[in-house]
Formats: structure tokens, sequence, C-alpha cells
């Protein structure tokens, strides 16, 4: 009990938890970061739960998970009961456990939050994922086979979440994945110190439980023909937002430097770490340049300490416009990520391999479009940091490799798919979610996307 | 799993593998290519689809690095964990006229599949298959058999023209017109060939090789610069117009691993040892 209401000054503001491993313990391995709540703390912070009439938590959570049943089943020592109450709407509790930006959803609008601390939803929802994990799972009913057959094109957050609603409707469902392991940005993407793989697995595997196929290694509009993908009775799109941006400036194809996404996939799906164990290599630099200020920027930069480098972290904008959770930004300043706000850099120096990037610093006036401060370069203010690695994550943007495929299908000017509230797209049986629709966002957007997808589908096969 | 059902020597290091992948093979067309990965600790690496027969697919390789030397070390009836394909855009074919496909060492298994199209398409076809010596010369029979006219070129003179596929393109062009040129070979073999085209202003493609991850068009590690912009080989190409493509840049590209892939190679080759002839295999 004392360990939660203690006043550890990053548990306080809600940023950080204090179940955290210390910064120097943690950056020698890739090990999780946050050791999760141990029992007793976990029925002890169920406890502090009002359980609101109205509960605000539920309407900010967006797969409107219900609150206040679960974790008065935590209250109680009811796991088993807690876990059911979980996955009657979300399949993937240990994942959204641990990524979710509960700050500015359930949490953020908990009302104990206005006097003392808002309840750790996130924390209680992983505990409770975590135990079911270690005691067996325990699988939702899965109504009777309709004999309809579903496509779901990409298993990362949007497509295993449509995936798990459509076949415990009854329905045939086949997931098409192109990579060599299912989960998309969860596999590739999200670093095991802040999401686990075997936790992923599980997760992914209860899914397949369902009854959902997985077919790895096909990348439809390739392996699979538009024609073929078409003649499902339903079909999903769930490829996301893996087409990564480029700044454009001088010395951007020098050798060393990466894109976020190539960095961390080596990392995560490839076990660069691990060379030569595994055989896929990842440069190892003494002083690497990380570009952006966002959640995979945060990921990029702490890859690479983990790595052995001293980090820089490049920002056009202050710290507070940086869209990364608050917790990563925290985290990775207490793993000793140096921060270079308000910079932007304006080209890579190096001969064949990087030796520098010059930057220039930023004003920030004015609220742009995002409503944020926008950034201009202060004339003369030019400096250069040496490095001899760079890494870019200056955002993702929709994978056009399929859905440039398919004939009649209406596509934004980003290239994103364009749907209706229920997911559907120009084509009839086609439906679409997460980042593909949206352009790069959240892994809980993505599922609570697909959820409503999910549902629409389910309505029309169904003939409703 | 992807069962391997025909692995034979063509050459010094370089291998024939017939591997049953029918995603693949019912959708594979001239120009595209695989990825391959061999076990749960394996690297996908990128081999172009030589050609189709049934279900199964077939690769050439030579073996260059830790991966190569490890699937030489598989049998007929081995398995490979991992193949996905076909990736990239197919090969752009159309009735041009005459048209010549030059492969240049293990680069002239990319060449049937290409000729062979082009052919079927209306084209006369002509083939220049060019190796370092006789006995790495490949799919002479095969190529002969597609093309309507192919020459044969080697290094050191122990077969054909003594000398490169280049110089036999340029007596061609010289002599005749034509519409569209294939150079599918080493990056620099790659360079030189594709300047022959310039002064005649000759349409020309190459298979850019560069290093790939996921081959989807998601991390960007095989971009490469044509006609001032970055592309992303996987995705927009592998073919690319060769008089756009800036070379030395992408045989930059081609060594950021060097020093790790002798490491790896270094280590197989001491397990090999301890482990006796076949190879320690990963399971």
């Amino acid at each position: 009990m004392s360990g939660l209401r203690s006043t550890g000054a990053g548990a306080a503001r809600g940023v950080t938890a204090m179940s955290d491993r210390p910064a120097d313990v943690r950056i020698r391995d890739f090990g999780e970061v946050d050791i999760g709540l141990s029992t007793d703390e976990a029925i002890n912070e169920a406890a502090r739960c009002l359980q609101c009439k109205r509960p605000l938590c539920v309407r900010g959570c967006p797969v409107g998970i219900d609150i206040p049943a679960f974790i008065r089943e935590v209250a109680e020592g009811n796991f088993p009961a807690a876990a059911r109450a979980l996955k009657e709407q979300n399949m993937l509790p240990a994942i959204c456990g641990r990524v979710c930006p509960q700050e500015t959803q359930c949490e953020g609008v908990c009302i104990l939050g206005n006097k003392e601390t808002p309840i750790r939803i996130g924390a209680l929802e992983r505990f409770v994922a975590d135990w079911e994990r270690a005691n067996g799972p325990d699988l939702p009913e899965v109504a009777k086979p309709t004999g309809r057959r579903v496509a779901v094109v990409g298993s990362g957050p949007a497509g295993l979440t449509a995936a798990a609603e459509l076949a415990r409707a009854g329905h045939a469902v086949t997931i098409f994945e192109s990579l060599h392991e299912a989960g998309g940005v969860l596999t590739y993407g999200i670093p095991a110190f802040r999401l686990p793989k075997d936790v992923v697995k599980a997760e992914i595997d209860q899914v397949l439980a369902l009854g959902a196929r997985l077919k790895k290694n096909h990348v439809v509009g390739r392996s699979i023909g538009v024609d073929e993908l078409l003649s499902y009775d339903a079909v999903f799109l769930a490829t996301g937002a893996g087409l990564p941006a480029f700044m454009g400036i001088p010395g951007e194809n020098l050798n060393g430097v990466y894109s976020a996404n190539e960095f961390l996939t080596r990392v995560n799906l490839m076990h660069a770490e691990a060379f030569p164990e595994f055989d896929t290599p990842v440069l190892h630099a003494a002083r690497v340049a990380v570009i952006g200020g966002g959640n995979v920027a945060m990921d990029a930069a702490r890859v690479a300490r983990r790595l052995g480098a001293k980090v820089f972290l490049i920002y056009r904008r202050g710290e507070e416009e940086m869209p990364a959770r608050r917790a990563e930004v925290v985290h990775a300043k207490e793993e000793g990520i140096e921060f270079y706000t308000c910079a932007n850099p304006v080209r890579i120096l190096g001969d064949q391999h990087v030796t520098g990037i010059e930057c220039v610093k930023m004003a920030l006036c004015g609220i742009d479009a995002s409503g944020r401060r926008s950034p201009k370069p202060i004339e003369g203010s030019e400096f250069t940091l040496d490095v001899d690695m760079v890494i870019q994550a200056i955002g993702t943007s929709p994978n056009p490799l399929l859905v440039s495929l398919i004939p009649g299908l209406e596509r934004g000017r980003k290239g994103n798919v364009i749907v209706d509230e229920n997911g559907r797209t120009s084509i009839p049986h086609v439906y679409a979610a997460g980042d593909i629709v949206t352009g790069a966002a959240t892994v809980i957007e993505a599922m609570g996307s697909a959820k409503k997808a999910a549902a629409a589908i389910n309505a029309m096969l169904k003939g409703e | 799993m992807y069962k391997i059902e025909k692995a034979t020597k063509l050459a010094d290091r370089v291998y024939e593998f017939w591997i049953r992948a029918p995603h693949v093979a019912q959708h594979a067309r001239a120009g595209q290519f695989l990825i391959l990965r061999l076990h749960e600790a394996g690297e996908r690496i990128p081999l172009t689809i030589s050609a189709v027969r049934e279900d199964a697919v077939r690769v050439i390789f030579m073996t260059v690095g830790k991966t190569t030397e490890e699937l030489a070390t598989l049998r007929a009836g081995d398995r490979i964990t991992d193949v996905v394909g076909p990736l990239g855009k197919p090969s752009e074919i159309a009735n041009y006229g005459t048209c010549c496909v030059i492969g240049g060492g293990v680069g002239i298994a990319s060449t049937p599949p290409i000729a062979k199209e082009l052919k079927d398409a209306g084209n006369h076809v002509i083939g220049i298959i060019g190796a370092r010596s006789a006995d790495l010369l490949i799919l002479e029979d095969e190529m002969r058999e597609i093309c309507d006219e192919l020459y044969i070129t080697t290094d050191d003179g122990s077969k054909g023209v003594h000398g490169f596929a280049s110089d036999v393109l340029k007596k061609l062009l010289e002599e005749r017109t034509l519409d569209r040129v294939w150079i599918i070979g080493p990056a620099i073999m790659m360079k030189v060939t594709s300047g022959v085209t310039v002064p005649y202003n000759v349409k020309t493609y190459v298979s850019l090789n560069p290093i790939m991850v996921d081959g989807t068009g998601m991390c960007g590690s095989c971009r490469v610069t044509v006609g001032g912009e970055t592309k992303f080989a996987c995705v927009d190409g592998p073919e690319f117009d060769a008089h756009q493509v800036d070379f030395n840049e992408l045989m930059q590209r081609q060594r950021i691993y060097t020093a790790q892939e002798k490491v790896s190679l270094e280590r197989f080759a001491e397990h090999r040892c301890r482990c006796g002839e076949g190879g320690h295999r990963h399971e």
C-alpha cells in the first residue's frame, strides 16, 4: 500500500512508475523498464477506485473497456473475472496496459486525478493480463461458424483487433502478414524494453486460438492477387503507415544514416543487438543523432543507448511540443539522452560514412495548423555535432504497396485510404482502419477504429 | 517451412536451388525477387527469381557471405524457414522490336525470365552472357534456347569473345538499332556496360541489388538515387533506368556492413571446421 501512494516524484505526477528499474541498470539490457505491480500493490491500487456511477474513464477508452468492472474484480482479488471483463472489449490487454497513452485517455479523465493521483488503470490492466498469461488464458466464447470468409490484411494492432472480433463472431478469418512474424509495429517497431516480444506473441496466440488463421510471408498484391483478395466476403485493410519519411537534406544516403524503421526493425525483429549470434547486423556507433520528438524517436534513441552510444536527440520545436508520451521523454532523459530542442538538421556531413550533422537553431513563433508553435530557423545559428550515426524518426506515411493496386479504392492526398464513420471504403465490402486510414497514430486508436469497422463488417455479413 | 526440391552446384561457388513456394511461384513475373530467411537466427536476403516450374521457384546464388555459404550446405529435402515474394515490380515487357538482355557472372541467373517474356511479347531477343572464364559461365543452353542470338564473353578468352559484354554491346550498337537493353550483374559491371548505350540513347534497364531488410518499402535500407530522387529498390524497382542511377552511391551503400559480414563469415567457417563437412545447421 505504502509503495503506491508514496510521493516518488515521478509517480506523483503520474509520469513514470515507481516500478521502473533504475536507469543505469536498464540501459545495459533490453529487459522491461517497468517491472509492474505486485499482487498486493494491484489490489491496493484497485481499492482506491471510486467505482463512479457514470465513469469517465470508460468514455476515455477508445475500445470501451468496462474499467470499473475489471478494477472491482482486481480489488476483490478475483483475477480470472477481471481478465474476462477486460477481454470482453480488448483482446490485447497486456499490450495496451504497456503502450497506451493512459495519461491522455482513461487516466487523464479519472476523477481522482483532480485531488490526488488518478487510478493507475494501465498498470492494473497489465497486471491482470500478465496474471492471466502466467496462469493459463481463458478464451472468450466463439460463435458458431457462419461460413463467411474475411480477409484481414496486416497483423498489427488494427488487424489483430478486427481478426479477434470477427473470429469471435464465427467468421472464417484469414490474416495475411508480409513479414515472417505477426504483430506489425508491435513486433518490428516498439522495443522489447517497452513491450517484451513474448507478451506480444502470447496475445497474438490468443487471437489465433479464437480460430483466425495467420498466413505469414504473404504480401497481398504480390503473393495474393487483388482479385483473390476481393473474392472474400469481406476485406479488412490494416496495412499501417510503414513508409518512412526522409528529410531530403544533403548527406542522407551516407553510410550510417538510418530511418528509425530500419534501425528498430534490425533490432526488434531481426535481433541485431545479438549479432553475430543472429545473422542480421546493425552498425554500432559511438555518437548517434536521432532526429524527431515522437515515441519512435525516443525508442530509437533508447535502443542506440543500449547499443552503447552517446545519444543526441534533435527536435525542431520545444520539449513541451514533443508528440512523445511524457513518460518516454522522462525515461529517455533518465537514460542519458541529450536533448537539442529548437534545432533542425540542415545537412549530414561525411565522405562515405557519416562524420557529423549540421543543425540550425529554431525560434518558435506563432501557432501553426497543428496548434503548436511553429519553428523558424535563426539565421547564422548553425552548429555542428560530431556523430557517426544519424537516425531519422520524422514520421511515416501509409504504405502504398497494396492499396495503390486496388482499382477503385479511394485515397486521400497522403495516400491514406478514405473511409466512412464505419470504416467502409469506396468499395462496398472493403473496410480499412488504423494507420492506413489516419496516418501514423497510436496503437489504441488503431484498435478502436478496427473494432468499429469489425462491428460494421459483422453487421454487413449478417445482412443487417 | 519451404522445402528445397533440388540443389545443384553449377560452378565454383555458384549454386542452383529449386524451392517449393507456391504463393511465390504462382505469381512471379520476370524481374521480380524473393526474400528468404534460413532459420530463426537468420537474416533476410533477396535473391532474383530465376525460373518457375509449377509450385517451385529457382534461385541461383554465389557464396559471398555467411548466409549464402550456409544456404549452400543445404541439400534436397532440407527446409528453409521463410520465403516471401514475389517482390518488386516486374520488368517492363512490351513489343519494342529488338531487345538485348545482358547478364554478367551470377547475374546471368536473372536473364532467362526477362528474355523469355520479351520473346513471347514478339521481340527479336539478343542475349549476351559473360563470365570471368568458361567454367563460371552458367545457363548457356537455356539462354541459347530462348534467344534469337546469343553471344558469350569471357574475361580470359577461355570461351566466346575474349573481353567483356560491353565490347559485344558496343559492336552491336555500331551495326544496328537496339530498342531496349537490360543489364544484370555486379554494380560495377552494370555501371560500365550501361555507359555504352548512352551515346545511342537506348533505354537501358539495370536490376539493382542494394542491401534490403523487409523488401516491402518499410525500412529504406535499399534506397538508391535515380534521376536525383531517392527511390526504394524493393518497391520502386529493382529495375531502373540505368542512365539515371547513381552507381557510386549504390556501391558505397553495398559496403555498409563489410566489417560485420567478415566477422559473421569467419565465425561460420570456424563452426563448420568443428562440425565437419556439411556445416552446422540451426534448427
